[in-house]
């Protein structure tokens, strides 16, 4: 080639491998760094950008409890439907118990049980005791966990965020990360819309004792088979409900925020055929009583029944802002998270924060990185030149390989790539003095240069390598924010082998002819004339 | 420039006992201050809530703490400031399990009306999670020092690894106990922290110890301690050179890196001057101490290099079909 052969330069594979891995990273941090619509980008932690991030945790016993619940109305259902007669139905440590007064009627309802999977029934005469299997309660507990992380999902997807993130972490935690929130308002009303339990319940109200709801404490109501909730919008209030619900929220099929005739917003919902054959049952016998929309445990309204409703739909009313209602209709409608959850770790960034951690960072990367860049030139002269280049060309890599793997770019992680830039020289530092020593005992610059790279490569590898297994321990035990500096911390080491050693000792190939015809040692490793 | 050429050979391993009393110094009072003073745990390891107020102009800290006063929940909150004048951190102890109704928000309330604040950030970590990070981290360490001292093994020999986390111990203790002498708070940051630090020691420790290995086949030396020293001056360069840059590297972050990143670059800052250090003056020493018999370990070199010529020998022979 008459290019090479003018200049006295000549291509060799690292160079080529070397001006292939800088085009990769160009091409590839470029969308990152101009902010480009299109095109992998490295995102930002939620410390950089601003948002939210909570681990969630799920009481699970709840869902078993609340399965027994259901399990409960259905059998109270089916029995009333049927004409079986019963004593007592009721609930006691996560057991539903019920006595029936007829002999003739238990090939009945035990035909009805062995329809119903995963319980174990004890019978005691007329006296049935029905409880969850162990397999099903974990069963339940699992599903509990799954279905809290569909329907928190399903809320933030209709809440409209950015990019919400709904994990499962661990056996039992949920993990939930809502980057760009704008501000403290914006925060609460997510958490709100996700721990809404937006459990719905209709009720009937225990009309016989209703009058001395007053008088009465939780435990009588219970023996009752009873309930004593407040009214929500009036907490002084209380209503007295029969404790096994109608039918419950998962018979919805829809609900949409309307206006009632004082155009105050307020809740249509719609029932399943089977929910909707439930309801204008219980309307039909029930005429005169009153029916409690109980949403989380609070009486929303009690109207009375004046005659059966057919068609399955109704209504909920409460005292709401339109943006309240609007939040309501989307927790109904994603169904309820049956077992409560609660925080076990949370940590909000406001953006500005954000965006002055982002700045403060860049402050620390642009200095150390001047910093470095000038002191190499000064003491390397031209080899300092080169590892520069290396440098530069690392950092390229390190944010083009974060872009096409997603990863996250946290403030720790920007830490990292400080941390990166000191240690990546670290290499060409090695093997400069190596070189240099070589130099001292006049050896020719071919050889200094090749037996250089070879008596600094072993130091390099296993250095780099030990910080290396520190950085993947991190990784692996790390949480959050500090992944992302066993992330940067792993691709700066890695690149660096690619750019600190193979890079520049591609360079040095091309150029060592030059070198040698130069003879001037001082101008390309900074050191005075070989004696 | 060659600024920190070296070229006698510094008699590193006469000075190695000032050196050993010095670290075995630090170390004790290190251990002392943390039996005495102790970590100062974050909400990170020790669970609590922090949450960090930013006013515009100075924030009115008597105000808020006269308010906070007034509520149960705030109780016994410390107010301090963050960085500068107009923000402050309010730790608490404790933590709330609610989601729609959390700390940051009641702090909110509490505060109103002291000026015009902004809370910009909230952290709370439940029990349950602040004692798994604190058992993670303590692992993470165990298992990253584990590692490193497996691999040294592997690749130098078994004195050399027992050398190099005696040298990482020294470091990761002197560090531990500025951090508590400083009352810096302990959070997964500072773990990040004292974890690079292993990485970035081991680092220095091992440049040395090559230059060793190299010494030990090569020096004209039989004596170890003069192979140790050649070998330190030889790195001393790359030593001073990686150490400064490093460390200027590291000393931008602590000053303009802000408040957050703060604690990191401070154990930073700490390790890159003990980890210097140490790979000197405690990982060759402790090499010493453990008496490596050069001349033995050259015989058992050269029996090996015999051992595998003949067997090549034997090799050529036997496909040759002469055996």
């Amino acid at each position: 080639m008459p290019l090479t052969e003018s200049t006295g330069m000549k291509l060799n594979f690292r160079v080529v491998i070397f001006a292939l891995a800088i085009i990769f990273g160009v091409v590839f941090s470029v969308p990152s760094l101009l902010q480009m619509k299109e095109g992998a980008k490295v995102n930002l932690g939620l410390d950089l950008q601003g948002g939210l991030h909570m681990l969630l945790g799920v009481k699970t016993e709840e869902a078993v409890n609340s399965k027994i619940k259901s399990i409960a109305s259905s059998i109270k259902h089916f029995s009333e439907k049927n004409d079986i007669l019963f004593e007592e139905i009721g609930i006691d440590d996560d057991t539903v118990s019920i006595t029936l007064l007829d002999e003739d009627d238990i090939p009945h309802i035990q035909e009805f049980f062995n329809e119903i999977e995963g319980i174990a029934i004890q019978q005691n005469g007329l006296k049935f005791s029905i409880a969850l299997t162990p397999e099903n309660v974990i069963l339940t507990q699992k599903q509990a966990i799954d279905q809290a992380i569909e329907v928190i999902r399903n809320r933030l997807d209709q809440f409209g965020l950015a990019e919400p993130t709904v994990a499962r972490q661990g056996a039992e935690k949920i993990l939930v990360q809502l980057p760009g929130i704008k501000s403290q308002d914006d925060e609460k009303r997510a958490r709100e819309l996700i721990s809404r339990a937006a459990k719905l319940d209709l009720m009937a109200v225990d009309e016989e004792r209703a009058a001395r709801v007053d008088k009465m404490s939780d435990a009588e109501a219970a023996k009752y088979g009873d309930l004593i909730l407040p009214d929500n919008a009036h907490p002084g209030i209380k209503y007295l409900v029969n404790e096994i619900p109608i039918l419950d929220g998962s018979m919805l099929t829809n609900a949409q925020v309307g206006f009632d005739q004082n155009n105050r917003p307020v809740i249509n919902f719609t029932l399943n055929s089977e929910g909707a054959q439930i309801f204008g049952d219980f309307t039909g016998k029930s005429v005169g009583k009153r029916l409690a929309i109980v949403l989380d445990g609070k009486v929303y309204s009690a109207p009375n029944i004046n005659e059966r409703i057919g068609g399955g739909s109704g209504q909920i009313s409460g005292n709401y802002s339109v943006a309240e209602a609007q939040d309501l209709a989307i927790a109904l409608r994603s169904g309820a998270i049956l077992a409560p959850i609660y925080v076990m770790e949370k940590r909000s960034v406001g953006p500005s924060l954000g965006a002055d951690s982002i700045e403060a960072s860049m402050m620390a990367l642009i200095g150390g990185f001047v910093l470095v860049i000038v002191f190499m030139i000064v003491y390397y002269r031209r080899a300092g030149i080169i590892a520069n280049i290396a440098l530069i060309a690392n950092l390229f890599i390190i944010l083009a390989v974060m872009a096409l793997f997603g990863a996250t770019l946290t403030l720790p992680g920007m830490a990292g790539i400080v941390l990166t830039v000191g240690m990546a020289v670290d290499a060409n530092v090695i093997i400069s003095e190596r070189i240099r020593e070589l130099l001292y005992q006049g050896v020719s610059i071919h050889k200094a240069i090749e037996q250089g790279y070879d008596n600094a490569m072993r130091a390099i590898l296993d250095a780099n390598i030990t910080t290396l297994i520190a950085a993947v321990v991190l990784y692996a035990y790390g949480t959050g924010a500090i992944k992302g500096f066993a992330i940067t911390i792993s691709i700066g080491i890695l690149a660096s082998m690619l750019t600190a050693i193979l890079g520049t000792h591609g360079i040095y190939q091309m150029l060592e002819s030059r070198i040698a015809k130069d003879k001037d040692v001082k101008r390309w490793f900074g050191i005075k004339e070989a004696t | 420039m060659e600024f920190f050429k070296y070229t006698r050979t510094f008699n590193f391993m006469g000075s190695s006992k000032i050196a050993m009393v010095l670290s075995v110094v630090m170390v004790l009072a290190s251990l002392a201050l943390l039996l005495t003073k102790g970590l100062n745990y974050g909400v990170d390891f020790a669970g609590g809530t922090i949450v960090q107020v930013k006013y515009v102009g100075d924030a009115p800290i008597d105000t808020m703490r006269a308010k906070l006063k007034t509520t149960s929940l705030f109780h016994d909150a410390t107010i301090t400031e963050f960085g500068s004048p107009d923000e402050v951190i309010i730790r608490l102890k404790t933590s709330s399990k609610s989601v729609s109704n959390d700390i940051g928000d009641q702090a909110r309330e509490v505060l109103q009306g002291t000026g015009d604040f902004e809370i910009r950030r909230v952290d709370m970590v439940g029990p349950k999670v602040g004692n798994e990070l604190k058992e993670k981290g303590i692992m993470s360490m165990v298992l990253a020092i584990a590692g490193i001292l497996i691999y040294v093994a592997f690749r130098f020999e078994w004195r050399f690894a027992v050398a190099s986390v005696i040298a990482l111990v020294h470091d990761v203790t002197i560090a531990l106990g500025m951090i508590s002498l400083f009352s810096i708070d302990v959070n997964l940051d500072v773990l990040a922290a004292l974890l690079t630090i292993l990485g970035y020691s081991l680092n220095d420790t091992i440049i040395v110890f090559d230059r060793i290995r190299e010494g030990i086949t090569d020096s004209k030396s039989t004596v170890l301690g003069e192979v140790i020293n050649e070998s330190v001056t030889k790195t001393l360069s790359r030593t001073t050179l990686t150490s400064l840059t490093t460390f200027f590297v590291v000393l931008t972050l602590f000053m303009f890196g802000g408040e957050i990143i703060h604690a990191f670059a401070f154990t930073m800052l700490v390790g890159v001057v003990v980890g210097t250090y140490s790979s000197i003056f405690v990982a060759s020493p402790v090499l010493m101490l453990f008496g490596f018999d050069i001349k033995r370990y050259r015989k058992r070199l050269a029996e090996k290099a015999k051992l595998a010529a003949e067997k090549e020998k034997m090799r050529a022979q036997y496909e040759q079909g002469t055996v």
